[in-house]
């Protein structure tokens, strides 16, 4: 945001990152609804039922996507740090492999997802299995959404349209993406690490 | 013909920018290095044949859990460093989810405490 507009300003906060942290706040709360749906029908399995949540999750392979996603934040907060200096081809090589783990994220839960419907837990087979697969498949959007912005932003970047002027429109969508990242903290401890 | 609040506008800019460099690189660094190393924690817990954490386990999990999503949310995301209003607004939203889902499951008949007696 260039100093100029700051005096056309009611507050001297910057809208568009006020806009952003709104944003996030009322994130919270779809989130929110996925987890506690999640919780309340973790444990209603139907009788009979062949495999367990227990049995399906992988978790030194979903600790490892979990760890990427992890640093993928720190790309991406080295990335604001570059773009603040001005330094344009640090800000394109961190913006790069942020949207590059993003992927590899991704990657991950394809695959978790493909051995889920092979193992016989697909989307509709119970109320577990359509509780898990709507939270972290609604995760999973974020972070593609995210990957289309980060791509954008690099984009622009080559092209001359993000510089040091823009370094709060890397730090919006930072936010974003640090976000995505909090939500699956949360995902990561609640669905996977508490005891099943 | 600068203004009171127009002066205040560009000090508190400054200011801001000033704060934005409190954290080096490699001060982000250390902080992914300590996200880390709580990451390993969390997941040494699943392996209970090392250590059985008993009752303690998932009082555990949400310790490290929030430890977390603080660090995050303050060093990387800025919080810490940045205008108490962004504060505001985003821990408005966050309380707001978790009291109203809280009332919900609780609703439904789930008690949040019984996670702590699995």
């Amino acid at each position: 945001m260039e100093h100029g507009d700051e005096h056309h300003r009611s507050t001297p906060l910057s809208h568009e990152k006020l806009a952003m942290w709104a944003f996030l706040g009322s994130e919270c709360l779809l989130f929110g609804g996925l987890i506690s749906t999640y919780m309340l029908y973790k444990n209603k399995l139907p009788e009979g039922t062949a495999i367990s949540p227990g049995e399906l999750f992988d978790i030194p392979f979903t600790s490892v996507t979990t760890f990427v996603l992890l640093m993928s934040s720190l790309t991406m907060v080295l990335s604001v740090s570059s773009i603040t200096r001005g330094d344009l081809r640090r800000n394109r090589v961190w913006l790069l492999t942020t949207a590059l783990l993003g992927a590899v994220f991704i990657g991950g839960q394809v695959y978790e997802f493909t051995a889920f419907y092979n193992e016989g837990a697909g989307f509709t087979t119970n109320l577990w299995s359509s509780a898990f697969f709507t939270l972290t498949g609604f995760h999973g959007v974020h972070v593609s959404i995210g990957i289309v912005m980060l791509m954008s932003l690099f984009i622009g970047n080559l092209t001359g349209r993000i510089t040091k002027a823009s370094a709060e429109k890397v730090e919006i969508i930072g936010l974003y993406w640090h976000f995505v990242d909090i939500v699956w903290i949360v995902i990561f401890t609640i669905v996977y690490l508490f005891p099943q | 013909m600068t203004t009171a609040s127009d002066s205040a506008t560009v000090e508190d800019t400054v200011e801001n920018d000033e704060e934005h460099e409190h954290i080096s690189d490699w001060g982000y660094v250390k902080v992914a290095l300590l996200l880390a190393v709580i990451t390993a924690l969390e997941v040494f817990t699943y392996f209970e044949s090392v250590v059985d954490w008993g009752k303690a386990l998932v009082p555990a999990l949400l310790v490290m859990m929030v430890i977390k999503f603080g660090v995050v949310v303050a060093y990387f995301m800025h919080l810490k460093f940045d205008s108490q209003v962004f504060t505001r607004v985003f821990v408005a939203g966050l309380l707001f989810a978790i009291g109203v889902y809280l009332a919900m499951i609780m609703a439904f008949g789930f008690h949040p405490w019984e996670i702590f007696q699995e």
